[in-house]
């Protein structure tokens, strides 16, 4: 059947939130074959809204950038250079390297996230399978995890779509996941680009496919997974050809609660500062 | 054949332009593809998202950081028993801080009727919890603060009760300046300690800059209500005199791309105006007296830079480029 391969952990029926495993997605551009399945199954199971038709002329990508109400993104990278061992065939010209990229973004559910530390309602959390989801009816809308989050994830969903004012963001298909179900995006992909399984398994997947890859010709391939920086590693993690930029994803993500301490130090002097400025004004100047 | 004519020469100029670079951008032409797209990161897409905060949230910012200021002059004055500017500056901050503060807020959230949500968990590691906590404390300590102590002062109650009232009055008004100090600084935390590199570079200078604003605004307003004491004009230049080297500052420590919203287009203008508003000008229209036009510039300046602060975020938050310049730094 199609989507069942070998190694496939997207087909079968799970226990891991009962058994509190951790799990992940792991992404793969190089069998990615741009077919947005994974975006129409996530809007459709999740009942996400549509939030417009634009025709942004950016390659094949007319979706953008994850937000509010889109959870999956494929995107379509136009680079010069070439895939791989790739020889340019007698029609292309003046043998010009060149290579489409696809790559289906996600929410990186954070080892350390900054929108989970930073709501103040508690309405995000952690789950039993380490992802980090947002209790819709909890979130008051107040927008901190907008600025909070290193990679531009989630969004506050604006009028007029439904279910308007609240944060969202991927859920890891929580709610199938419950039922043993694996997310809709993974279940959908038929090339297995998207994986779902445990953390451990496809951390250790990733980096055997970024070794065939670099033999196979790829010399840029490599696993995108932030593990030294604050964010401390992400579970949807993603393999990349090339520099992170090309996917605008960020380098070095931090978590802004690295931030937290040298501004609350400043807050507090200005506080003693200007407590000793009313003392003196009133004291010497009465 | 083609002549020598401007108009020709322009058409030769974007065609050598359009073999070389493989696309030629326009005014009114937004070429997004091309043989291979050529804007920074990914088509030019943001890279973390910008603010979603609108108009009351700046406007929160001063009302909040001028109320919390306003308690600290009321604590001075109630020491040195300026009844009536003590009086004064507790109406301001209750105002600002008990009436016009939550409403702003609750206004701004996308869903207000879950406002109460905010008090539903304490979290020092989320400023924006923080806040709602300092905001809640501020509130009950300074309406209880302020009502205490206009009772004491029309001597409501007769003997012994008065004087508890004015020990209570004493109790809140000082646990208001306390909270009010936070009230006015932690925004500077709040914007400071996100993924906005404008914001998060400045993370030093924001609480200082909000909080010296606060104060600054505070004595400005009660001077223009008439309470015109030397106390107050200090205060006023010690905040000016704080801004002009915020400003100076600001002009020094620049970190290229990365925080080039502060800098560039109309929200650099922001910036700079609300610096000078209540840096420089504020402290020259002190030093010849003109203490009214002092203290309008500063309260204008705050109000601007406020403003210019959360533009800023949209600008910095937007732009893929300053996102990945932050992370030399």
């Amino acid at each position: 059947m199609i989507g069942e391969g070998i190694q496939s952990t997207n087909q079968r029926k799970h226990s891991y939130v009962q058994d509190h495993v951790e799990v992940g997605f792991f992404t793969d551009p190089s069998v990615c074959i741009g077919c947005k399945a994974c975006e129409v199954a996530c809007k459709e199971w999740n009942h996400v809204p549509d939030d417009g038709f634009i025709w942004s002329g950016n390659s094949y990508d007319n979706t953008g950038h994850l937000g509010a109400s889109t959870w999956r993104h494929v995107m379509f990278l136009e680079q010069d250079r070439p895939k791989g061992n790739q020889v340019a065939g007698p029609m292309s010209l003046d043998q010009d390297p060149f290579r489409w990229v696809f790559l289906s973004d996600v929410c990186k559910h954070c080892e350390e996230a900054g929108c989970l530390e930073a709501c103040p309602t508690g309405s995000i959390v952690r789950t039993e399978v380490g992802s980090v989801l947002v209790q819709n009816d909890v979130c008051n809308g107040c927008g901190y995890c907008v600025v909070s989050c290193p990679f531009g994830v989630i969004d506050r969903r604006p009028e007029p779509l439904h279910d308007t004012g609240g944060a969202f963001k991927c859920t890891f298909c929580y709610d199938r996941q419950k039922s043993g179900l694996v997310p809709a995006c993974a279940k959908v992909c038929p090339t297995e680009s998207i994986v779902f399984g445990r953390l451990d398994d496809l951390r250790a997947r990733g980096a055997q496919r970024v070794q065939e890859l670099q033999q196979s010709g790829y010399s840029d391939a490599q696993l995108y997974d932030p593990t030294e920086t604050s964010v401390r590693g992400i579970h949807a993690f993603f393999l990349i050809l090339g520099e992170p930029e090309a996917y605008g994803l960020p380098p070095k993500p931090e978590i802004p609660t690295i931030y937290l301490k040298s501004a609350w130090t400043s807050a507090f002097a200005t506080a003693i500062a200007s407590i000793i400025a009313a003392v003196v004004a009133f004291a010497f100047f009465s | 054949m083609t002549t020598n004519s401007p108009s020709e020469k322009r058409l030769e100029e974007l065609r050598e332009r359009a073999w070389k670079d493989g696309v030629v951008p326009g005014k009114g032409v937004d070429v997004v593809g091309g043989p291979i797209p050529k804007k920074p990161g990914y088509y030019g897409q943001p890279v973390v998202k910008p603010p979603v905060w609108t108009w009351e949230i700046p406007l929160y910012f001063f009302f909040g950081g001028m109320a919390g200021m306003s308690a600290v002059i009321a604590s001075g004055a109630i020491g040195l028993h300026h009844v009536d500017l003590a009086r004064a500056s507790m109406w301001l901050a209750a105002i600002g801080g008990a009436v016009l503060s939550p409403i702003l807020l609750i206004m701004d959230l996308g869903r207000p009727h879950l406002f109460l949500n905010m008090l539903r968990v304490f979290k020092h590691r989320s400023a924006m919890s923080m806040g709602a906590w300092i905001l809640s404390a501020f509130g009950a300590c300074v309406v209880p603060g302020l009502v205490a102590l206009e009772l004491h002062a029309h001597h409501f109650f007769p003997g012994a009760l008065d004087q508890l009232l004015r020990i209570a009055a004493g109790i809140f008004i000082l646990g208001s300046a306390i909270f009010g100090t936070l009230l006015a600084t932690y925004t500077g935390v709040l914007i400071g300690a996100t993924a906005i590199p404008a914001w998060f570079l400045h993370r030093t200078l924001l609480p200082i800059h909000f909080g010296t604003a606060g104060l600054g605004s505070a004595a400005g307003l009660l001077e223009l209500l008439g309470h015109r004491i030397p106390a107050l004009n200090v205060l006023g230049v010690y905040a000016a005199v704080v801004e002009t080297a915020l400003l100076i500052w600001l002009s020094v420590d620049k970190h290229g791309v990365a925080d080039r919203a502060i800098h560039e287009h109309g929200t650099g203008w922001l910036i700079r105006v609300g610096e000078v508003l209540t840096g420089p000008l504020a402290l020259v229209l002190r030093f010849f007296s003109f203490i009214p036009f002092a203290a309008i510039s500063f309260l204008i300046g705050a109000l601007v830079s406020r403003v210019g602060w959360i533009e800023v975020g949209k600008v910095s938050g937007s732009d893929p480029e300053s996102v990945f310049a932050a992370e030399n730094y």
